[in-house]
């Protein structure tokens, strides 16, 4: 591979409360290149959400900062911008979509001007060709009708129709990247299928490269190219999708694919992972998920295990990682 | 605008008819109160016997008290609220003639509010916690408890006496010279009525900045300006309206006391003159008139918060 | 105004200094009231006391206030004035209250055609400009203190009765309602013995804020010349006696202006400190 067009590293996001810091993300690192889709995978609280806010610096409360070594995209360096410098970017070159499409859709304003608005932002148009692109938008995203959709209110879409909205607003800066947070949780089964179609179209036409925030490995297996687990707000696993899903190594992933309801169809009850993850201000010394783990050892309890290239392409922080699929 | 938006605006004023409908009953009921004899109270000065008989008639004053109602309504669908004992004339049209210095004052006092109000509100909230955010905390505090009359007085201690700005009191003849008059007793208005609007406005763009839309106006990239002037004000002026209708019945009060400090020829001071010349029937009708005007533009402000907020249900 | 929603506001105002605004508001009232009761020792003048000599004085180290067009003492008016307007302010809250606790109690209670009726009565009463109202029955009954208290009653007991009947039509359904009304305790015990108390808290609050508007109220129906009459010394009525004399005699009305102030800020930070604490409480 060439140079990705995302590159992260050590991105951390930390809280400051009283006297003292919380980390909340540690240390991420990932690449994410032309055209692929991530997964990033976790329980709610691991840091997945915080991680992607962190990485459009638009972190939801005054405490929290952004620390790291670098995060390059399209030859700037996220970190070093200042807010004005940021703001340019934000929209045209990292997109980001959210999960609940009601709440994220101004709701005094037509969804054609939503979308007008960040293409006449970032591409300069007048105010009629940023309505025709945006029609044009708005039928790319799959919403029929559009010229006469462009004009109503979001309370006039169905849910479905309105993270279709949500995600033409997004597209309409014509970003390279987008992140997308939980697209769709809040939608029902039949309608989140469309909405995967819908993204998974878009990538294959804009060559658009997305981050797929999801707690769903279902929804993850589906779309992704590759698959990134965090837990605690560390990443503990980042490899291909085919790799992740057949052989996961970390104790976590397998244990996550197999409470998954499609790897156990005859199961009277289901599989969980016992337990539950450490407060992120009382951490252990050693591996976060130690308390879990069935394949715990001493050496776990004392030092945190570091995220290792362990085959080409596949990273892994375990000190006992599984050698075949699946748990024993 | 949809057809259901306008048959809204066209079936609403129908259910106000109870209400006013209760206005005319609490009017009756205040009229009926005056002592005296109800036909001489009507005419004013003009009771001779014979017109003393013809008033008895026309309202039926001989019939029960509810036939008297009756009377009573049919003569003020007719424009009827018996005569000015002070200037021999029908009420109804007096008062009429008084209405567009109160209107232009209450106008005027809600159009500089907003522009006093709009801009505090945003720097209190941009700097919440601040010198600034405290200092105009202290601004409404101290708003909410000036009485109008001596606002007033001080501005014109400091505009018209001290700098000679403005008039002291009075009304002009021409546009120019009424609007001229008409600078410090909206200001006097204003500045209380901004006090309110400044609490409220600010907790609402304070609960707006936190909106989940705003957070995804500022992913596409938009300007903290932008976002505020295209999504976070217009999102906290619906609240604001509906505040602006609710305080209308204050507003209007204001204005009694404010026409009455600057000699303003409007309702308020016929009504205060009224009361010191027992004329009666010209205060009953002021009264009657200003609160239809209060459901009047209570109902106003409800349909223009279903123009400005496309959400709002429509039975 | 609506104060209610004025309340509401101020207590989405959190400053989290309730403590301080409480403290400095019930200083700033006790301190009106101390000035009030002893009126006849701290003023240095008698208030109806004229002195042709020194008519229209500017405020000086022996008339600290300056003198009115009698030459009377300000400072000494606006002092024994406090026994006026805090009368005022006391008694205008207290009826309306009291009026409006007992029709807004009996029709929440009672319900349905009762409370339909009073319902529609409250918004009638509310569709009046509140002033206007008062004035108009202030005409029937004629200028003075007692029509200012019986037009306050006759206007104000619907923001009380609101409050009231709300609550008591929560409480109806509470568990102790039906207790005490199994418990074979007449209706009249039940509502004024059981539910009444734990529903006043509200507009015990709200009476605070309320005081503010009361305060307001009667020194502009004095203002007007229809409250207080002279030479009684209230700070509306002086305020428009100075009128005359704004452009030679400033401290006139000035001074009596700035008590209203005071005062009315004392009770407004006295309601935003309660509301606040307990605002931070539940």
């Amino acid at each position: 591979m060439t140079t990705p067009l995302l590159q992260v590293r050590g991105l951390s996001v930390i809280a400051r409360t009283g006297q003292r810091d919380i980390t909340l993300v540690d240390r991420l690192s990932f690449d994410l290149g032309e055209g692929e889709i991530l997964g990033l995978v976790g329980e709610s609280g691991s840091g997945k959400t915080l991680a992607c806010r962190g990485l459009m610096r638009l972190l939801p409360a005054p405490n929290l900062r952004v620390e790291g070594q670098s995060v390059r995209l399209a030859g700037h360096d996220l970190l070093q911008l200042d807010e004005a410098g940021m703001r340019r970017l934000r929209g045209r070159e990292l997109g980001m979509i959210f999960q609940n499409p009601s709440s994220h859709l101004d709701p005094l304003m037509r969804i054609g001007e939503q979308i007008a608005e960040g293409i006449r932002l970032h591409q300069g148009a007048s105010r009629r060709e940023a309505r025709a692109e945006a029609i044009e938008v708005l039928r790319q995203v799959g919403i029929p009708d559009p010229q006469s959709r462009v004009d109503n209110y979001p309370h006039e879409f169905s849910g479905g129709m309105r993270q279709r909205a949500m995600i033409a607003v997004a597209l309409g800066c014509n970003p390279r990247v987008l992140i997308a947070d939980e697209p769709t949780t809040a939608l029902d089964v039949t309608v989140q299928a469309q909405i995967l179609r819908l993204l998974l179209e878009l990538r294959d036409r804009r060559g658009l490269s997305m981050i797929l925030i999801s707690h769903d490995l279902g929804v993850v297996a589906q779309t992704c190219d590759s698959i990134a687990v965090m837990y605690a707000g560390r990443l503990c696993e980042h490899g291909a999708k085919h790799e992740m899903l057949a052989r996961p190594r970390h104790p976590y992933s397998a244990g996550l694919l197999a409470c998954h309801p499609a790897a156990q169809p005859e199961a009277v009850r289901m599989t969980t992972i016992a337990g539950q993850p450490p407060l992120l201000d009382d951490l252990p010394a050693g591996c976060r998920f130690e308390s879990r783990c069935p394949q715990a050892m001493p050496l776990c309890r004392q030092q945190l295990p570091e995220l290792l290239e362990a085959s080409p392409g596949h990273r892994l922080a375990c000190h006992t990682p599984l050698l075949a699929g699946g748990l024993s | 605008m949809s057809l259901a938006r306008y048959r809204f605006v066209l079936i609403r004023p129908l259910q106000l008819l109870p209400v006013l409908l209760g206005i005319s009953i609490i009017t009756f009921v205040l009229v009926r109160s005056i002592p005296g004899d109800p036909a001489r109270v009507l005419l004013g000065a003009r009771s001779t016997p014979d017109a003393i008989q013809k008033i008895r008639a026309q309202f039926g004053l001989d019939e029960p008290i509810w036939v008297q109602y009756l009377y009573f309504l049919k003569n003020l669908l007719n424009g009827d609220l018996g005569k000015s004992l002070l200037y021999k004339v029908d009420a109804l049209p007096l008062i009429a003639s008084r209405i567009e210095p109160t209107l232009m004052l209450v106008l005027g006092s809600v159009a500089l509010a907003l522009l006093i109000a709009v801009p505090l509100a945003i720097l209190a909230a941009r700097s919440k916690g601040g010198w600034a955010d405290n200092l105009i905390r202290l601004f409404t505090t101290a708003g909410l408890g000036l009485p109008a009359f001596w606002l007033g007085l001080m501005l014109i201690l400091l505009f018209s006496v001290h700098w000679g700005l403005f008039p002291v009191s009075g009304y002009g003849r021409t546009w120019a010279d009424k609007l001229h008059h008409l600078v410090l007793p909206c200001l006097t208005i204003a500045l209380a009525l901004s006090a309110v609007l400044v609490r409220n406005l600010r907790a609402s763009i304070l609960l707006e900045m936190q909106a989940d839309h705003v957070t995804a106006a500022r992913a596409r990239g938009l300007g903290e300006g932008a976002i505020l002037r295209r999504h976070v004000l217009p999102n906290s002026m619906v609240p604001t309206i509906n505040l602006l209708a609710v305080n209308i019945g204050w507003l209007i009060s204001g204005t009694v006391v404010i026409e009455s400090l600057f000699s303003l020829p409007g309702v308020g001071q016929l009504l205060v003159r009224g009361i010191f010349t027992r004329d009666y029937m010209v205060v009953q009708g002021v009264a009657m008139v200003l609160a239809c005007a209060t459901v009047a533009v209570n109902f106003l402000a409800d349909v223009a918060t279903t123009v400005l907020d496309p959400r709002v249900k429509i039975q | 105004m609506s104060a209610t929603f004025a309340l509401r506001v101020r207590l989405a105002w959190n400053l989290g200094n309730g403590r301080l605004t409480l403290y400095c508001g019930l200083a700033i009232v006790l301190g009106w009231c101390l000035l009030a009761l002893c009126a006849p020792w701290v003023a240095p003048f008698d208030p109806l006391l004229q002195n042709g000599d020194l008519r229209l004085a500017e405020p000086s180290l022996a008339h600290p206030f300056g003198t009115d067009n009698f030459g009377r003492d300000v400072l000494s008016r606006v002092i024994w004035g406090a026994r006026v307007d805090l009368q005022m302010a006391l008694i205008g809250v207290i009826f309306p209250f009291l009026l409006g606790t007992c029709i807004g109690a009996v029709s929440g209670y009672v319900g349905v055609w009762l409370d339909n009726a009073c319902m529609r009565l409250i918004d009638i009463v509310l569709a009046f400009p509140f002033l206007v109202l008062m004035l108009a029955i202030m005409a029937i009954l004629g200028p003075g203190l007692g029509s200012f208290y019986i037009a306050m009653a006759l206007v104000g007991w619907v923001s009380y009765a609101r409050l009231i009947r709300s609550q008591i039509l929560v409480l109806k359904q509470s568990d102790f309602a039906l207790a005490a009304r199994s418990l074979g305790f007449s209706h009249r015990r039940t509502l004024f013995g059981h539910l009444l108390p734990n529903a006043l808290f509200g507009s015990v609050v709200f009476c605070m804020s309320d005081a503010v508007l009361v305060l307001l109220n009667g020194a502009a129906v004095s203002y007007l010349g229809l409250g207080v009459q002279p030479p009684t010394p209230e700070w509306g009525t002086m305020v428009a006696e100075g009128q005359s004399f704004i452009t030679s005699a400033w401290w006139i009305c000035t001074f009596p202006g700035l008590a209203v102030v005071t005062l009315a800020m004392g009770f407004s930070l006295l309601a935003d400190g309660v509301a606040e604490r307990l605002g931070d409480r539940s």
